[in-house]
């Protein structure tokens, strides 16, 4: 099984050069430490900044310069600023290559639910609807299975949607899957981890063809 | 056209309870100190907040929800507020959630002269409930009227008396629009300074958009999630 790192090391192999890439609150924010040698990509936080930069040194955390999960960032040489509307302009306009994000479920059509479970949880979706309306390459990062041991990988989202059709490929701590016509593709599976155990965990059509790869960190 | 007012008590002249209010700042960054402060003083009440966060429990937009000023809040985002979700899921505080750009670029719309707009997010989603659908491109897109507010109240780095503002980082957010989008906008600013201090070519809101502007005092600019790394020693 993959830990939280793991997960977002594996989806840094999916950074190309040249790319714009958005990263969610969580899993999805922990890729910016696994960028693979010779990778040049430019992270953007949707509250307006693209070129965000590593955690500050302690001592110059600066209260005007945040990410999307409020935490202090820094800006990169060659950094810039902007307003909510100019950010999400660059976001629907399909100016950023990469999207990844966090997911509370996915279905095998590729519909997410990451934002309110009614009558308990509240948060608000945030930039995620727009988001996943309008990027072509959204990259899910989560657990195979919620704290429950229920699967997050289903037929049909049971919680509010996100969005619909919409995401691509799923990094779980069990697997590397993408989601095509009929269902979730079984494309890699953690060390350690057999087919069947995926099989298991995911309550959604899994299609497995041929020998399954084992995940390389 | 000198806009200066004194403090944010005359900023705040003719705000009156059922009003609808405009707030920018994302989280606590770039949010209107003053204004807020001034508004529990002043204990307006029924109040519609669009604002793309409701702050935290004893801060910011949080600071009115304890007093129950508010009657309903237009946001994207309420995680990180306890007192929010309670009176949210208990039904005394109305909430509309809407995607964070549909937010932003609904109050650009408002304050540019757009009744409405098409955009693909939230279709399939609550958020599309009762809204229309029109197809471009062959992708569904749904359509969003314009947000506007009887006050805009945005904070700002620096302003000259003419009302230009400049944003420092990542608190300029939602100000700029918000700015465009009110009846009578309001900005407070850490320094205010005289026409042609500021540079033309750098100015982010043009002062057209600002009614009111004053030195805000004693910025607190509280951080919500200090993140540091250590020194490689």
């Amino acid at each position: 099984m993959l830990t939280k790192q793991q997960i977002a090391q594996r989806i840094a192999q999916e950074l190309e050069s040249g790319w714009y890439v958005n990263l969610g609150i969580g899993i999805p924010t922990l890729i910016a430490n696994y960028v693979p040698e010779g990778i040049d990509v430019t992270f953007q936080s949707e509250n307006g900044i693209l070129g965000m930069g590593p955690f500050p040194f302690d001592g110059d955390e600066d209260a005007d310069l945040i990410n999307a999960g409020k935490q202090t960032i820094t800006a990169m040489p060659g950094a810039c600023i902007f307003d909510s509307a100019t950010s999400f302009a660059m976001i629907r306009g399909k100016h950023i290559q990469l999207t990844v994000l966090g997911a509370m479920e996915v279905s095998d059509q590729g519909d997410i639910a990451n934002w309110k479970i009614p009558g308990k949880m509240v948060k608000g979706m945030g930039g995620a609807m727009d988001l996943v309306a309008s990027a072509d390459n959204i990259i899910v990062a989560m657990m195979h299975t919620n704290k429950r041991g229920k699967s997050k990988l289903l037929k049909q989202c049971s919680l509010p949607l996100t969005g619909v059709r919409c995401v691509k490929k799923i990094v779980t701590n069990l697997a590397v899957l993408d989601v095509v016509d009929g269902g979730f593709k079984l494309l890699e599976k953690a060390p350690g981890v057999t087919v069947e155990d995926v099989q298991n965990a995911t309550e959604g059509r899994l299609i497995v063809e041929g020998e399954v790869p084992d995940i390389k960190i | 056209m000198n806009k200066v007012v004194k403090n944010a008590q005359a900023a705040c002249e003719g705000i009156e309870s059922g009003m609808t209010l405009m707030l920018g700042g994302f989280g606590l960054c770039g949010i209107p100190e003053n204004c807020i402060a001034e508004l529990v003083n002043k204990n307006v009440n029924n109040l519609t907040c669009i604002s793309n966060n409701a702050g935290v429990d004893d801060f910011g937009l949080g600071l009115l929800l304890q007093k129950k000023q508010i009657k309903k809040m237009i946001s994207s985002y309420v995680g990180e507020n306890d007192e929010f979700e309670r009176q949210m899921l208990s039904g005394e505080l109305e909430v509309d959630l809407i995607p964070q750009g549909s937010l932003a670029a609904r109050c650009y719309a408002g304050g540019a002269g757009i009744p409405a707009f098409f955009t693909p997010a939230g279709y399939g989603t609550e958020v599309g409930i009762g809204k229309e659908v029109r197809w471009f491109d062959g992708k569904p897109h749904l359509l969003e009227a314009a947000l506007t507010a009887d006050f805009a109240i945005v904070k700002a780095w620096k302003g000259d008396k003419f009302g230009n503002l400049v944003f420092k980082g990542t608190a300029r957010n939602f100000n700029p629009m918000m700015a465009m989008a009110g009846t009578i906008t309001i900005a407070e600013v850490e320094e205010l300074v005289e026409p042609g201090e500021l540079d033309p070519n750098f100015i982010h809101t043009p002062g057209v958009f600002v009614q009111r502007i004053f030195q805000g005092e004693k910025y607190e600019k509280r951080i919500e999630q200090r993140t540091v790394r250590q020194k490689e020693s």
